[in-house]
């Protein structure tokens, strides 16, 4: 049975197991690859989305629980990697491996949308859940302050 | 990055440099002492004729900052602009490329001199090019920024419109390469490459692997080391929607489906059954015990000053004392995973790898095909750590794309596969001896390792320097010193984990030693100061690290330890700052001082001076791999936790230059850290730890 959603914005409708985690619809039926593998069962964020705006784990989050629901994917965060973010993640130069920072991202952006001018504590409260083997945490730490002078209109 | 297709297409038009030395460049050949074997360096630059310049990265990215150091290598001398940069993955070809692997830190000890090189001689022939057009002496000719330039005439010619003619040109012989003083590149901290992919979702992991009818493979493997499959069941994993077959490999039962969840699913219900071997009654607690009784027979020497025994039996002043550290995982955030298809005259692979010519070996020997019918894509690496040397999951790909022909496979480990069957960092057991002598200061010191061997020795007396580097590498002045190993077995495969050997034994080395500075009465720094005066580069970031963190003078509750190592060809010193309340530890500061030689990218220094330090934190305070009935115990990061954003504790990174070839970078920074932290919770608390991972318990 076809299950639909929006996803970046556009509606989307797939016809697969309604217990499959939305992070494999996403990586192999829809072929959007940058939401990432690294655990499934939510231990370490590689795979962080936002549905309905809030941050969610995609690894254990059957298809059929997003059903008219708006997912949104790191390709979906802006059309031209310009989002505040990713202009502060490029400033302070944060990926290394860069294979967890899709979910590093998508925790940022989720974390200004609801707090604008993040403090140190807030900033390890909504990131906690994002592992980062690479240990990029000082930088990442960075451009979030920075991202949200960014957004904040600062140049 | 372009794809490969696209370089060879744009390779008919333009300059093509591709530059194979016979033996060792002059450059390489000058000294670097280190594992220098003949090198056959070459590099690939093409500048087509819209100026647009591609490099072939020879080398693997996992996060180490290749891509961008080596191509900062090339454009230097190029002279390039660097904004017309491309890069991509080159082929693996060993006879054209060497060495094609990430080991080591090795990748920028190696192309250092011959990728300048490669860059001067494309540059010359620019330059060749230009002055033929102009009937002018090539000498009188300068370069800049994708320009050729005559300063007489003011005339510029770009880089593309000479790209066609100097292709025709023959290839220089020998290069004059830049004073160090004109650099544009080298030694200014430039931005990543490989930045703005991996910010939205385009970069291409091994995972990401898409290939036209592609089928996804999770596989079942025996949870004992050395265990083989006896039988299997696949009836009800057939019934799963999605799985289209059952194969068994070598190495277990490999479930075949539409999509990777399919896949696991139908191996949640695939019955099989196990011979387990002998591997079966192993457990942590009993390997534990057949390293301590090792560790008291006789060893294979691996360093012998003076006579340690009659210094020790004489001395005023003895200490002992045991260390141990277990089983590692190296836990990359990208699992393992492979991408094979296997026709019956060729061989494609799609891989996240440290390892590109093994990977390719891996393949022929599989497959029967030669090495020149393997294709490799070498993809980015979600992490490596030296677990992406091994190829395992190489040929549990292969051999599984080898039973279906045609058919594209894409085999994905779970978390739970890549910490069960991971390739481990040895667990280590030391017992050492140390003497001071009536002022205090060191006269004997003695170490009997027991560890596992994954790197030769053990036969025949030889010693495995990965079980030993750290403790015979020290360069303490002591009189008297023997450092000696046995290979201790336990059926538990290991490997390179990032800095090796020096990640277990520097600090077992530089506890013991901070022990011997107490036993003396003396400042762990003062003693260090004292015993590497012959080493002036140690002593300089001891130095500096001590001047930089203020030692000595900790904020009131804060207490300090300090910690050095010289390993890849490079010298760092830790200082790291720590409370401890009750049972609670808080590491507040690390302070790093570090000498790699001559700097290619200091933003990429310090990038990976942090990163070694928060891998090696994990380990002090977190992780440990343990066994029962032969099996790891672990499985995710529940288990195997690691530091996290709200662990983190300030570092500070100062680099010392130094006019030296460079040294490595990716592991310079683990080793020191561990040490550096228990022997500042010893001055804080009294309270010595022997044992990793940190047990709250042990220092409350």
């Amino acid at each position: 049975m076809a299950i639909g959603f929006t996803l970046n914005g556009a509606g989307q409708s797939v016809d697969v197991d309604p217990q499959m985690p939305l992070l494999w619809v996403l990586r192999d039926t829809l072929g959007l690859t940058g939401t990432k593998f690294g655990c499934g069962m939510a231990l370490c964020g590689a795979c962080t989305v936002h549905v309905n705006g809030s941050v969610t784990r995609a690894c254990i989050t059957p298809i059929a629980s997003v059903t008219g629901k708006s997912v949104t994917t790191i390709e979906g965060l802006s059309p031209d990697t310009s989002h505040p973010v990713q202009q502060a993640w490029i400033e302070e130069d944060v990926p290394q491996c860069g294979y967890c920072q899709s979910g590093q991202l998508m925790a940022a952006a989720s974390l200004l949308a609801k707090t604008p001018k993040p403090t140190d504590a807030d900033i390890d409260e909504a990131l906690h859940g994002n592992i980062c083997r690479c240990g990029a945490y000082a930088q990442i730490r960075r451009a979030i302050h920075r991202a949200a002078e960014i957004k904040g209109g600062k140049a | 990055m372009s794809s490969r297709r696209d370089f060879l297409k744009a390779g008919a038009a333009g300059l093509l440099v591709g530059l194979v030395w016979p033996e060792r460049s002059p450059l390489e050949a000058q000294g670097r002492g280190r594992g220098a074997g003949p090198v056959r360096p070459s590099a690939y630059i093409h500048v087509a004729p819209d100026g647009t310049v591609t490099f072939q990265i020879t080398k693997a990215e996992m996060g180490q900052g290749t891509v961008t150091s080596l191509s900062m290598l090339l454009a230097e001398e190029l002279d390039c602009d660097w904004k017309s940069v491309r890069t991509e993955f080159a082929p693996v070809d060993p006879a054209l490329y060497g060495m094609q692997g990430v080991f080591g830190s090795a990748s920028i000890r190696g192309t250092y001199g011959p990728l300048r090189q490669a860059g001067g001689a494309a540059r010359a022939m620019l330059v060749s090019a230009a002055a033929q057009k102009w009937s002018v002496d090539a000498a009188t000719l300068r370069t800049d920024s994708g320009f050729v330039v005559n300063p007489a005439s003011k005339a510029r010619l770009s880089y593309g419109d000479l790209s066609l003619d100097a292709a025709k040109l023959p290839v220089p012989t020998s290069v004059t390469l830049k004073d160090p003083k004109n650099f544009r590149l080298i030694g200014k901290p430039i931005k990543r490459l490989d930045t703005p992919d991996k910010v939205n979702g385009k970069a291409k992991f091994g995972l990401d692997a898409r290939v036209p009818g592609m089928l996804y493979a999770s596989l079942t493997r025996c949870p004992v080391f050395g265990g083989k499959v006896k039988s299997f069941d696949a009836a009800k994993a057939k019934t799963v929607p999605g799985v289209k077959a059952v194969v068994q490999i070598s190495n277990g039962v490999a479930v075949i489906a539409d999509n990777t969840w399919s896949a696991m699913q139908g191996r949640k219900v695939l019955e099989v059954a196990f011979d387990e071997g002998p591997v079966a009654a192993a457990n942590t607690a009993g390997i534990s015990r057949m390293f301590a009784d090792l560790a008291k027979q006789p060893g294979s020497v691996a360093k012998q000053v003076g006579d340690a025994d009659a210094a020790l039996a004489a001395a005023p002043k003895k200490l002992e004392a045991v260390y141990e550290t277990p089983f590692l995982s190296h836990a990359p955030m990208e699992p393992m995973n492979c991408t094979a298809i296997v026709r019956p005259d060729s061989c494609e692979i799609w891989a996240p790898t440290q390892a590109q010519a093994g990977t390719r070996n891996t393949a022929a020997q599989i497959t029967g095909l030669p090495t020149e019918s393997i294709k490799l894509n070498t993809m980015y690496m979600g992490g490596g750590f030296g677990r992406r040397g091994g190829t395992d999951y190489v040929s549990e790909a292969v051999e599984i794309a080898k039973a279906m022909p045609g058919t594209p496979i894409k085999l994905t480990w779970t978390r739970e596969d890549d910490m069960r069957h991971d390739l481990y960092r040895p667990a280590s057991y030391v017992k050492f001896a140390g003497a001071v002598d009536s002022e205090g200061w060191p006269v004997a010191f003695t170490a009997n390792v027991a560890c596992p061997s994954f790197f030769g020795g053990g036969r025949g007396g030889a010693v495995d320097s990965t079980a030993v580097e750290g403790i015979h590498t020290l360069e303490y002045t002591i009189p008297n010193i023997h450092v000696d190993w046995r290979k201790a077995d336990a059926g538990i495969p290991t490997t390179f984990w990032r800095a090796v050997g020096y990640t277990q034994n520097t600090f077992f080395a530089e506890s013991f030693i901070d022990e011997l500075a107490v036993a003396g009465g003396k400042d762990p720094v003062e003693l260090r100061r004292r015993l590497l005066a012959k080493s002036s580069r140690l002593l300089a970031v001891l130095n500096e690290v001590a001047e930089k963190a203020n030692w000595g003078k900790a904020p009131k509750g804060r207490y300090q330890g300090v910690a050095v190592v010289n390993n890849i060809g490079s010298y760092t010193a830790q200082v790291a700052e720590v409370s401890v309340t009750g049972n609670k530890l808080k590491l507040h500061r690390v302070v790093c001082a570090v000498d790699c030689g001559h700097i290619v990218n200091p933003a990429i220094i310090r990038q990976q001076i942090e990163s070694g330090i928060v891998y090696g934190l994990s380990a002090a305070l977190k992780d440990a791999i343990t066994i029962d009935k032969g099996a790891v115990v672990q499985g995710n990061f529940n288990t195997y936790d690691v530091v996290r954003i709200d662990e983190m504790p300030v570092i500070e990174v100062h680099i010392v230059e130094t006019d030296n070839n460079p040294g490595g970078i990716g592991e310079a920074s683990v080793p020191p850290i561990a040490p550096a932290v228990t022997n500042a919770i010893f001055a804080a608390t009294g309270k010595r730890v022997r044992k990793l991972p940190i047990r709250l318990e042990d220092i409350a």
